[in-house]
């Protein structure tokens, strides 16, 4: 399991922000080629991005790389420069079927030539279209290479002519629909960032909803945004002192030759195990045991 | 010779004379001996207020060769020093040692009585801007000596510093010489550095735009040792002496500095009932404070005392109980201005009460935990906050010294890369603060602890602090920015820098 509870973007074209990314302590950087660099800077951002990746170490995060669409003139050349230098992911913007399944193509061409492994690079789909929406399920299922879906709330609500408001209830449906598809096919669900620095309540409030519903990690766009997206997302006192139980309970049963057990009155079945499992597992990645 | 921290050192400078090496921070603190004070009394029928700068300069005798000190609590907004010292050019006066506590860019005048040799001479602990540039590339007459808070006021209770005649900028005073800095328009708040200079020169002129009738309440500074007080009409820029609030900063390199830093302070130990706590008013400083707060309302820790200069940050830990006093040398904004005029809690001290060596026990003995900054510190641990790595002067000590030498972890935050220069380096430009006084750095890639350190590196075992040697800590600066070429200069001397206890640590030489 590698945690993945926030991915932090970078500007493409800010060199100071990108030499300090990896000490700042986010699971994953986005290093951002599209909406943060100028028409007229895409060029010299890519090459930076490249040399970067290249060169610096990020330490503990893992580097993905947000490349132009694919609709547009820079989508397949940040590819081709891009994946040369072996970063962890790529997110692929307004991310359509078609679009990961090209991704898969030219990702697999590029990995033979430079002699990588197959399906190193990873793929991330950004999910901010209602198409995109409502394709989710088809589009992780596209490449082997998906590793988990980015919700990206504004585009999203400006493609549904609808207002984005602090609580977010019009991104209830968008939310619950990929964090369902990511749940089938087992990958991460990072929901949207949240814009508003200066609301720290409307943010921590944000974050537990989005994890209520099933998301399992969040994008930030500040690094300050960081400790308190991992602060929600790690599992609770109560959550890890209850898992801990079922695990000794579940050793105790197999000692006594018990099949079936139960803990506080309530039968423990394999559904119970398996979280309990994962919340360990999450706590010690967290450094919480 | 070579010193103490193996830098090279003349015997003899020109213009200084002989050099006492820097021995080691604690070699030299055994016995003192303080100077005498001559006075001229007055009586029941003398007046102390005189009209104008011109007839205080006269009845104080005022001659060639004079030292002249200066206090820096109105800071960049001072303009009581311009205003002696452009009378004293006026009246034909050259070879001028001006003692100035600090010296910032709103003190450019002096540059032109420095080529002009009106001044020939300069004493302080901190100087940046214009004065700092021409002193770097030679204009001075004699070197200009950089003190420490702490050791400016030792040199002049020992002597070493006599003062001829103190100026002192007062925000309020009485008609028979009472000071205090808490009224008036250009109120600073504590006037801890001016305090040595008041009671240890030949002559004391109060400088004020806000003349009081006698007496005056409360006293910081008392008419036993003002002989005159001139009325003017600004002492200073109200903009320029305090900023309005000081800040935490929100970049976030600084902010991961900071919260390496108070874990560090955490798990050192020393965070407990009774703690004791510097800082500087610095962005990244500040979030220290703000971090360490935190820390000590989660485990409802009551410290003892925070000291040194006073931002309002400090002033609300005081006011939420974490604290329960304050040491005040220097007010950096109106806050702490306000709460030292209004909380017997906040309460003032001396320079001399801060950070001198040679007295019976300084408050820098006192602290548990000083936060300090660098502009360069190197594999010995030595800091320089004197000189850029171009070699001109952009500061000084200020209390960095004193509070390294006296605290019980002394910890320098600094970025590890500033701009393209990786700031460990194997030497730095010139030594500021021994690295026997430094406990650890702090940076954003990680932490290293003095080897000397060997209690705190036992506590620290098994910690997940980024814990590595200071030579692991240059390489992994190096190995972004490759290793930049040194700047070598066998240049004139143009700077001394005394150690707290007036020995020689270091010179510095004119940028070519």
């Amino acid at each position: 399991m590698k945690l993945r509870r926030s991915m932090l973007f970078i500007p493409g074209n800010n060199p100071g922000m990108i030499q300090n990314a990896g000490v700042l302590g986010a699971d994953s950087i986005i290093l951002d080629l599209e909406d943060a660099v100028a028409v007229t800077e895409k060029d010299s951002a890519r090459i930076l991005v490249r040399n970067a990746i290249k060169t610096l170490d990020f330490y503990n995060s893992e580097i993905v790389v947000r490349i132009n669409p694919l609709s547009t003139d820079f989508g397949f050349e940040d590819i081709k420069e891009i994946a040369k230098v072996k970063p962890h992911a790529l997110l692929i913007p307004k991310a359509t079927e078609e679009d990961i399944k090209a991704c898969d193509d030219i990702l697999k061409r590029i990995e033979e030539y430079e002699r990588f492994e197959n399906n190193h690079i990873k793929l991330f789909p950004l999910i901010e279209t209602a198409y995109g929406l409502e394709n989710v399920y088809n589009i992780i299922k596209a490449s082997d290479r998906v590793e988990g879906v980015l919700l990206g709330a504004e585009d999203l609500t400006a493609d549904l002519g609808i207002k984005r408001t602090r609580e977010g209830e019009e991104i209830f449906y968008a939310r619950c629909k990929v964090a369902s598809a990511c749940r089938a096919f087992r990958v991460d669900a990072i929901d949207t960032p949240f814009t508003d620095l200066n609301d720290y309540d409307g943010f921590v409030e944000d974050i537990k909803k989005a994890k209520s519903i099933g998301m399992t990690g969040k994008a930030a766009i500040n690094p300050r945004q960081i400790d308190t997206i991992h602060d929600v997302f790690a599992p609770s006192k109560e959550e890890i002192e209850y898992a801990k139980r079922v695990m000794k309970a579940q050793e105790d049963a197999k000692r006594e030759g018990k099949g079936v057990f139960s803990l506080d009155g309530k039968m423990v079945d394999a559904p119970i195990i398996q979280r309990a499992d994962t919340i360990l597992e999450k706590a010690k990645l967290s450094g919480l045991l | 010779m070579i010193n103490a921290a193996l830098r090279e050192i003349p015997e003899y400078i020109k213009g200084y004379g002989k050099v006492k090496p820097f021995e080691g921070a604690f070699k030299n603190i055994n016995k003192a001996q303080k100077a005498n004070v001559s006075l001229n009394c007055k009586s029941s029928n003398d007046d102390k207020v005189v009209s104008s700068i011109e007839e205080v300069l006269k009845k104080c005798g005022i001659r060639d060769g004079m030292t002249l000190s200066f206090h820096h609590h109105l800071r960049n907004g001072d303009y009581v020093l311009n205003m002696v010292m452009e009378e004293v050019a006026r009246l034909g006066i050259k070879d001028i040692k001006v003692a100035a506590s600090s010296i910032f860019p709103i003190h450019e005048p002096l540059v032109e009585l420095i080529k002009s040799g009106v001044v020939t001479g300069i004493y302080t602990n901190y100087m940046s801007g214009p004065v700092a540039q021409a002193v770097s590339l030679g204009y001075l007459k004699y070197p200009a000596i950089m003190h420490t808070h702490g050791g400016r006021a030792r040199a002049i209770e020992s002597g070493d510093l006599h003062i001829d005649i103190a100026f002192i900028a007062s925000p309020a005073c009485d008609t028979y010489g009472n000071i205090n800095g808490v009224e008036g328009r250009a109120a600073c708040g504590s006037l801890g550095y001016a305090i040595p200079d008041a009671m240890y020169a030949d002559r004391v002129v109060a400088i004020t735009d806000n003349l009081l009738p006698y007496p005056l309440c409360p006293i910081e500074i008392s008419q036993e040792y003002v002989d005159y007080i001139v009325a003017v009409e600004e002492i200073g820029d109200p903009k320029g002496i305090v900023s309005g609030t000081t800040k935490i900063t929100k970049d976030p390199v600084g902010l991961k500095i900071a919260k390496l830093a108070s874990s560090l302070i955490e798990e050192s130990g020393l965070l407990k009932d009774g703690f004791s706590f510097q800082t500087g008013a610095g962005g990244t400083t500040l979030a220290v404070a703000a971090y360490v707060k935190e820390i000590m309302k989660r485990k409802n820790i009551k410290g003892s005392f925070a000291a040194g200069g006073i931002t309002g940050y400090i002033v609300e830990m005081l006011e939420e109980g974490l604290f329960t006093s304050l040491f005040d040398v220097q007010c950096f904004d109106l806050k702490a201005v306000q709460s030292y005029r209004d909380n017997k809690n906040h309460q003032g001290m001396s320079a001399s009460m801060y950070g001198n060596p040679h007295n019976k026990g300084a408050v820098v003995n006192m602290l548990d935990v000083m936060i300090l900054g660098a502009t360069e510190v190197d594999t010995d641990f030595n800091v320089n906050v004197t000189t850029g790595s171009d070699g001109f002067i952009m500061g000084g000590s200020g209390g960095h010294s004193d509070t390294a030498a006296g605290a019980k972890l002394s910890i320098v935050t600094t970025q590890l890369i500033k701009g393209r220069l990786p700031i460990v380096a194997d030497r730095v430009t010139t030594v500021t603060t021994p690295g026997e006084t430094i406990d650890a750095i702090v940076t954003e890639r990680g932490i290293a602890i003095n080897p000397k350190r060997k209690d705190l590196i036992e506590k620290l075992k098994g910690s997940k602090l980024p814990i590595m040697s200071i030579e692991e800590l240059k390489n992994l600066a190096v190995k972004i920015t490759g290793i930049p070429q040194r700047y070598e200069n066998n240049g004139k001397i143009v700077g001394v820098v005394e150690y707290r206890d007036g020995t020689v640590i270091d010179v510095i030489r004119q940028v070519q």
